[in-house]
């Protein structure tokens, strides 16, 4: 493996550990999550039909919301005791540490939708009209797509005075095109009124796009001052 | 050899060229024209107030700040990152993973500095293991850095910086919150690692600590190096 794969492993099993035992990003997103789940379930009462039209918008959103507790988090751990600093004057290179925490913000978030996934089909009574195989190809494309945005944009607040207001601030409008792919492309499957497939190609071409952004210019970010 | 060569000497071998360093931020200006040379193979301690700019130079040495006026040239070089596999740098905080024992800590910043791969990390435990030796510490110490106390916590951070066995020594306040022996012992390592050809730099308050130890005395006031003294006696009276 390459020196670049061998530390961006080591800095992925360095956070998960952190992680494990501290368990703040989990615990939060965790919790945010199931209050959106619950409020958004007194909110609307929706027959069958309905929440097969609007479940799409709603999963995405809460995990949006619960993924934007996560990453706030992710940078917070490098800056007590400002560990960041001994990663900045070592060799190692930037790109290695970005791909580490786009890494762990996936695993992160997606055990988060595991977790929520069974609550959102019990509240809203889902199933899915369409091929249903689609669902986790949707899931892993859009969380990347939430993940390396995230993931950089919280790399580019840190510095900021107010950086957990800046996040959704940087984040949010650039998700969008991300946001309807994912929510159109969810909704196709729960209906089965139309095909994913233009919607998955989208959330691929955006991933690959924001991810090959974010590798280029995220050594600066890192070294900004 | 005459005097004038054997500054002149001095200054070809110099270790660290620093010309014309300014570093503001905003309106404040840090660093005001600093131009110095460092000699290698010595232990500079760094003096001066609050504000004088000791920090604000050392984390510019280490490549962490931009000059935003003129360079640094370290071991030949203005390419600082070319060079940081040679440079120890030890801050104010401690550089550590609250969460994580001194070990674990260490294992992963050696793994950064590329002190050896998976297949050998015997190699990797075992220098771990020598340089917290080194400063007076447990390797087998299961217990997280967050509760040590900060004493420990200031000398494996110092652990940290000896890691890639560098060059050269960046330590800002190695000596806070430290008890006078614990300070002591820390000092004589520093002299030791000093006579094996490291060039160090310690930011110190502590002054009297590195008095007999330290090879030069550089004080700063206002973001310029104001002098540099042998002792410590003729640079504070000054």
């Amino acid at each position: 493996m390459s020196r670049a794969g061998s530390l961006t492993l080591a800095t992925l099993a360095k956070d998960l550990r952190l992680e494990w035992r501290s368990k703040d990003a989990i615990n939060s997103m965790l919790f945010f999550a199931l209050l959106v789940v619950v409020i958004f379930s007194f909110s609307f009462d929706p027959t069958a039909e309905e929440s097969r039209h609007i479940a799409g918008g709603l999963v995405w959103v809460a995990f949006l919301f619960a993924a934007v507790v996560a990453l706030n988090q992710t940078w917070a751990r490098e800056l007590h005791n400002q560990v960041l600093d001994a990663y900045r004057v070592s060799p190692a290179p930037a790109n290695a540490l970005f791909l580490a925490k786009a890494l762990g913000n996936f695993i992160f978030v997606s055990v988060l939708e595991a977790l929520m996934t069974p609550l959102f089909i019990v509240f809203y009574n889902l199933r899915a009209l369409g091929p249903a195989y689609q669902l986790p190809i949707v899931a892993a494309l859009g969380t990347w797509a939430l993940v390396v945005n995230g993931t950089f944009f919280a790399a580019m607040s840190l510095r900021t005075r107010s950086r957990e207001i800046m996040l959704p601030l940087l984040l949010f409008p650039i998700s969008i095109p991300a946001l309807l792919a994912m929510v159109e492309a969810t909704t196709s499957i729960l209906t089965g009124e139309y095909s994913a497939k233009f919607w998955l190609v989208l959330l691929a071409a955006y991933d690959v796009l924001f991810t090959m952004a974010s590798l280029l210019f995220f050594e600066t970010v890192l070294h900004a001052e | 050899m005459t005097a004038a060569n054997s500054e002149s000497s001095a200054a070809n071998s110099a270790v660290i060229v620093v010309t014309g360093l300014v570093k503001q931020f905003g309106r404040f200006a840090a660093l005001r024209g600093v131009t110095v040379e460092f000699a290698p193979g010595r232990l500079y301690a760094i003096l001066g107030d609050n504000g004088a700019g000791k920090t604000t130079l050392l984390r510019s040495l280490a490549g962490l700040t931009r000059p935003t006026r003129g360079s640094i040239s370290m071991l030949g070089t203005k390419n600082l990152r070319a060079v940081c596999r040679e440079i120890g740098y030890m801050a104010h905080p401690s550089l550590l993973y609250d969460e994580m024992s001194g070990m674990e800590n260490l294992r992963y910043f050696a793994r950064l500095y590329g002190i050896s791969d998976a297949r050998q990390s015997g190699e990797r435990d075992s220098r771990c293991a020598e340089v917290i030796t080194a400063v007076k510490l447990d390797p087998a110490l299961a217990r997280p850095v967050g509760q040590y106390s900060q004493g420990m916590r200031q000398r494996m951070s110092l652990a940290r910086a000896l890691l890639n066995d560098p060059k050269i020594l960046l330590l800002d306040e190695p000596f806070s919150n430290v008890d006078v022996r614990s300070a002591r012992q820390m000092a004589g390592l520093l002299a030791e690692m000093r006579d094996s050809g490291k060039t160090i730099f310690v930011v110190t308050h502590q002054a009297p600590l590195l008095d007999g130890v330290a090879d030069e005395f550089v004080w700063m006031e206002a973001g310029q190096i104001v002098s540099r003294t042998r002792d410590l006696k003729s640079g504070e009276a000054r």
